[in-house]
């Protein structure tokens, strides 16, 4: 038996879906509706589904978003009525999706390719993964950085973010209010920010340049960029070559 | 006409040049009727400031005031004006400076042939700076005409897509999907509202000038549509009274505001969301205010896309004027306030 989700801001979206799975009823069983993001993470924490059914534009935070926080991600089956950059994203990395308003027959075809291949969630939460560092990079996403604190989610506005250091294998956003973690890679924030705003000068370091106050030599061939909250920040080489070209200097 | 742009600091060394040549031509000139040089040189210099005085007024006044094809005469009138007070500040000046008598019966006997000299020099300064300031007027208008086309073409692409509104429609129809299995009535009825408000928007012109009430229709089809969707989550307060129901606005104007309204509210909150419309009149103008609540932690940064800024063009290409739309933010509450000059 396996144990889904539903999560759509439209209750009677969420009942296509609750009506077409009843045909499936002995196959999978659905634990909870959500309303949004909020729910919807809650849900998947407490539940540890194996399949969710994930409407993309959502309240506060939209599917992607709720799925970044998500430490490991069940198998997704999104929906979603339309959205261009996100229905291109999911046809390259072969996740499934449902057009809304989809027929009976299309939504049997995604659950039946489902089960036929769920012996390997593994390889699932890695597609998905790949998908969110794809739809990271439309411009979208641009403007804010979902993250988790304890048991709440916090909404950044990239205009907050004053730098961002490496780990491990999280990476620490700060901002005046403090630092919050986010279990994604330098590589996955370099894609997301706007390189206008935001230059990788080093290997564990991302700043935002409206913080730097100064730049200093410091050592043999590095800097250390001073910015607005104190905080030095070690540039190596290449970037403070990126940052020269950014700054225009 | 092709002038090369000067920047307004050459210009004014050009301008200084010209009076100190002024200034230079006229002491020799006086000084080959055989006066001494400090008599020709007050004369040059006393000559030239009054006159450079009178340029840069007829230069400032042209610039911020055009004349048009009939008042050219005026502008005569005011160099005639301008050479004679020259002219007689000139007389009135020498005598603190000279006190030769020689030099007085030079400069009565000069007077009218000082006289119609300003008057070209001035007359000259208006000519240019209105060839100058016309051409710089001619550049701005044209600047401001290929903004407006390219605005135009912009509205209309945003137009074509906004009639099908893709995202709307489809999630209409997944709702209208879902309705079939257990309320076929409520289904019918949302396909009925559906195709009202479809046909509505494919009707409408946008040229033309429609009652608020009838608008104001239009709108209740398209929340009533929304409030299927979202169920319990929204609310809309409309009111309007009779009188300020048949107040005239552009047609289409107050959609993408609700629109807006119920993006920001539906999509930045969880809560229950209460959008409302209302309509005054105030003065000669009708008052429209749009409410939602909102986030600010959450909110977007401003400028939130061509909604809003495609209602404040449109209201400043047909009224020119950009004073009738502003939004606040206080209190998790958005208000957007338009006023349409009710034109009798």
């Amino acid at each position: 038996m396996k144990r889904a989700l539903v999560i759509d801001d439209e209750p009677l979206a969420r009942m296509v879906v609750l009506e077409y799975l009843q045909q499936f009823s002995d196959q999978i069983e659905v634990l909870q509706e959500c309303n949004d993001g909020f729910e919807g993470l809650k849900a998947i924490q407490q539940h540890q589904p194996d399949l969710i059914f994930l409407d993309v534009q959502m309240p506060k935070i939209n599917g992607f978003e709720m799925l970044e926080l998500v430490e490991q991600p069940p198998s997704v089956i999104f929906t979603t009525a339309f959205d261009e950059y996100a229905i291109k994203a999911f046809e390259a990395h072969a996740v499934d999706y449902l057009l809304k308003p989809f027929s009976k027959d299309r939504f049997n075809k995604a659950i039946e390719k489902y089960l036929a291949q769920s012996p390997a969630p593994a390889q699932q939460t890695k597609k998905t993964e790949e998908l969110l560092d794809a739809v990271a990079s439309s411009p979208a996403q641009h403007e804010r950085i979902v993250v988790k604190t304890g048991t709440k989610v916090k909404i950044i506005p990239v205009q907050d973010v004053q730098y961002l250091q490496a780990d491990d294998d999280y990476v620490s956003v700060f901002t005046q209010e403090g630092s919050y973690l986010k279990n994604k890679t330098m590589n996955f924030f370099e894609q997301m920010l706007d390189p206008r705003y935001f230059v990788r000068v080093h290997r564990s370091y991302i700043i935002a340049i409206q913080q730097i106050t100064r730049i200093d030599p410091y050592e043999k061939d590095s800097h250390l960029a001073i910015l607005k909250s104190g905080a030095k920040i070690p540039v190596s080489k290449s970037g403070y070559v990126k940052l020269k070209g950014v700054l225009g200097i | 006409m092709v002038t090369p742009q000067l920047s307004p600091s050459k210009l004014y060394s050009l301008f200084v040049a010209c009076g100190l040549i002024w200034a230079g031509l006229l002491t020799y000139i006086v000084h080959s009727f055989g006066f001494i040089w400090y008599i020709a040189l007050t004369d040059g210099i006393v000559n030239s400031i009054l006159l450079a005085a009178a340029c840069w007024l007829i230069n400032n006044n042209l610039r911020y005031y055009q004349p048009g094809k009939g008042s050219y005469m005026n502008l005569l009138m005011w160099c005639l004006i301008l050479a004679g007070i020259c002219t007689a500040g000139f007389r009135g000046i020498i005598p603190y400076l000279s006190s030769s008598q020689a030099y007085m019966n030079f400069i009565a006997n000069s007077l009218t042939i000082r006289f119609c000299t300003n008057f070209l020099a001035i007359g000259w300064m208006a000519m240019i700076s209105m060839l100058w300031y016309s051409q710089l007027d001619h550049k701005e208008t044209e600047k401001r005409r290929s903004e407006a086309e390219k605005l135009a073409r912009d509205a209309e692409l945003y137009n074509l897509r906004q009639q099908l509104q893709p995202h709307f429609l489809f999630n209409s129809l997944n709702s209208i999907n879902a309705l079939i299995g257990f309320k076929p009535d409520e289904a019918r009825r949302m396909i009925h509202q559906l195709s009202d408000f479809l046909r509505g928007t494919l009707k409408k012109d946008d040229q033309l000038l429609v009652p608020l009430s009838d608008e104001l229709q239009h709108l209740n089809l398209y929340l009533d549509i929304e409030k299927v969707r979202f169920g319990h989550r929204l609310d809309t307060e409309i009111s309007c009274d009779k009188h300020c129901g048949e107040a005239l606005l552009p047609s289409m104007l107050l959609q993408p505001l609700v629109e807006n309204a119920i993006k920001f509210g539906l999509y930045d909150t969880t809560e229950k969301v209460t959008v409302s419309i209302r309509g005054e009149i105030d003065g000669n103008n009708l008052v429209v205010m749009v409410q939602n609540p909102y986030d600010p932690q959450t909110s977007r940064p401003k400028g939130t896309g061509f909604g809003l800024r495609g209602v404040q063009r449109r209201l400043y290409l047909l009224f020119a004027r950009n004073d009738l739309m502003e939004t606040h933010q206080n209190d998790n509450i958005f208000t957007t306030i338009i006023k349409i000059p009710q034109v009798i």
